[in-house]
């Protein structure tokens, strides 16, 4: 393997277990990337060189003494800044954080350490998870590596950033209501938000507990299989945990790249991009969701339309839902326990500290949220705002219901345009918010939910979503493999390759 | 059920009556633009109105649970120490907070 940092985390997984690269190899090569180019990319709000080589090293050392590793072990990787790390600086975006040291692990991040990851760093992220650009990180711009005048998508535009410019073989991110998704598809990855309820959220600075769910941000559809089912499974440390087995997923991804898909029903959703709900939808986004359509349908796929009426209430409903949750969960940031405090002077007290901490502590989208999310559980307004939206919420998940009747999976555009220019809907919160408009009613229903490249845009890649009933995330991983294994073919490499030469590694 | 109509109801008053509940100290130069861009947010949040919900119950979880338990076990907790040591202030082996009385009491 000569290129070590345009590789999949399956096949890096591969050449570790074989012997012919070292775990130091691997991270120095990743490492060597960062320093490189980070400083133009902006992925990465924390990086700790020596303790990425120190763990590599230990791997390595582990290895050659025979021990029994699992097929992650020495395979670097970034998480999403909001997954709690022990010792190792977690923001979540905010400088309501900075310089946090948190005192445990989140489960995943226990998961991913016990199975032998090496940590490169954390990721930049919008403040909280809150937005779909990055653009509201307290800390910095991350760049889109397609084109650096563009969003990396958002909330885990760090992550995106980070593997599609090759700074990581892989990431984690965290999908409230498309920030896997659509800053995969904005960046030619692979995202996948698993059903609700499946990767613990123990650990992960809340912020809209009913929606909130971790996953992979892949290269390939194999990688994306291996990793989520590294961090899936019980805990009870996370009330909502489902106590299920852990799905087999990377064996589904696998029978997917084969490409048959006889037998398989998949319903195309009328009113994401469909007929008469093509406005605000990019021309070259429907053109290339439709080819991919083709594709599946010649892999032996049958195609139908299916009409989900509520899903054009999705956004609004999910606007007021987990505004009213992360006004809650943020009450936790009262300059006590952790993080900033301002203004103690022996003067104020303790109502006007607080105040004075959340003012500069956060930034402007978090403060507009936690307003919003404040009036929508008022009284008086609770019934027509949050509680209107909760019943919303039951309507789209009846639409799932009825779908799952005719079809198998629902697939849509991940994202209605592709990256837009760093600046362009920062002061118009409305036009950000429609970013998410494919991405919602999955997250609003819990059900698992795929981005898998499917071709470019204007030069800029287009992302395809597929969505399945709660705890059928393998269906996602088998008609996704199948997708991107048709595509690639026809391309003769994988998307990312198209990446502009000055990213491709010499090493 | 009937909704109030919200559209633009959102004043600059309003916000700053909310920031305080929240515990914002918002700047005068935010508040209006706050009130302009949350009352355009509101205007399209609204739509969920028109939804004919008559029959419907409210979805709070996507997951339908209630009332997990686990066995009670005492675990250790998080070494005092290390959770003190990432507090803004503390003192005594405790947690100091700014003071909770004001300069009458």
């Amino acid at each position: 393997m000569t290129d070590v940092t345009n590789s999949s985390a399956a096949d890096l997984s591969t050449a570790l277990q074989a012997g012919e690269l070292s775990s130091v190899e691997v991270t120095r090569a990743y490492l060597d990337r960062i320093a490189a180019d980070d400083d133009t990319i902006g992925a990465y709000l924390h990086v700790d060189a020596d303790a990425a080589l120190k763990a590599a090293e230990d791997i390595d050392a582990a290895r050659a003494k025979g021990a029994e590793l699992g097929p992650l072990a020495g395979v670097p990787l970034a998480l999403k800044d909001v997954v709690v790390t022990e010792g190792v600086p977690t923001t979540s975006g905010s400088k309501i954080l900075e310089g946090w040291r948190p005192p445990y692990d989140a489960t995943l991040a226990a998961r991913l350490k016990a199975a032998g990851t090496v940590l490169l760093g954390k990721t930049n992220m919008d403040e909280f998870a809150m937005g779909s650009s990055t653009e509201n990180s307290a800390y910095k711009v991350t760049r889109n590596p397609w084109d650096t005048d563009r969003i990396p998508g958002g909330s885990s535009g760090g992550s995106s950033a980070a593997v599609a410019a090759g700074l990581a073989p892989w990431a984690i991110g965290t999908d409230t209501g498309g920030s896997i998704r659509q800053p995969a598809a904005v960046t030619g990855l692979v995202g996948h938000k698993p059903t609700y309820g499946s990767v613990s959220r123990y650990g992960l600075i809340a912020f809209s507990s009913s929606l909130d769910q971790a996953g992979p941000m892949t290269r390939t559809v194999l990688d994306a299989a291996l990793l989520h089912e590294a961090i899936a499974g019980h805990d009870p440390l996370d009330s909502t945990s489902i106590d299920s087995p852990v799905p087999v997923l990377a064996e589904c991804a696998r029978r997917g790249a084969e490409g048959d898909l006889s037998g398989l029903k998949v319903g195309v959703v009328t009113e994401l991009g469909g007929d008469g709900h093509s406005e605000g939808y990019d021309p070259g986004v429907l053109a290339r969701v439709a080819e991919a359509v083709a594709l599946l349908e010649s892999m032996g796929a049958e195609v139908r339309q299916v009409s989900c009426p509520a899903f054009d209430l999705a956004l609004p409903a999910y606007y007021l839902i987990a505004p009213s949750e992360a006004s809650s969960n943020l009450a936790r940031f009262d300059g006590v326990r952790f993080g900033l405090r301002v203004g103690e002077d022996g003067s104020r007290d303790l109502d006007e500290v607080m105040a004075l901490t959340r003012e500069q502590g956060f930034g402007p989208e978090v403060k507009r949220r936690i307003i919003l999310g404040t009036y929508a559980l008022s009284s008086g307004y609770y019934e027509a705002y949050y509680g209107q939206a909760q019943k919303v919420r039951t309507l789209i998940t009846r639409d799932f219901t009825t779908a799952w009747d005719e079809v198998d999976v629902l697939v849509s555009p991940t994202s209605p345009t592709v990256a837009w220019n760093i600046g362009d809907r920062v002061d118009d919160p409305v036009a950000m918010y429609a970013a998410d408009l494919c991405t919602l009613p999955a997250s609003l229903a819990g059900v698992p939910a795929i981005s898998v490249p499917c071709g470019l845009s204007d030069g800029l890649p287009v992302g395809f979503q597929i969505m399945a009933p709660a705890l059928a995330d393998d269906r996602c991983y088998r008609v996704a493999a199948a997708l991107e294994a048709a595509q690639d073919a026809a391309r003769g490499h994988v998307l990312l390759a198209g990446i502009a030469p000055k990213e491709n590694s010499p090493s | 059920m009937s909704t109030p109509s919200p559209k633009g109801q959102l004043t600059r008053d309003e916000v700053a009556h909310l920031a305080h509940l929240s515990r914002l100290a918002v700047s005068d130069e935010e508040l209006d633009l706050f009130a302009g861009q949350l009352a355009a947010v509101l205007d399209a949040v609204a739509q969920v109105g028109k939804a004919d919900v008559s029959d419907v119950a409210p979805t709070t979880h996507a997951v339908p649970m209630t009332n997990v338990m686990r066995p009670d076990v005492a675990r250790p907790s998080l070494p005092r120490d290390v959770v003190l040591a990432g507090a803004p202030a503390a003192e005594d082996d405790r947690f100091r907070v700014p003071r909770i009385l004001g300069e009458e009491a």
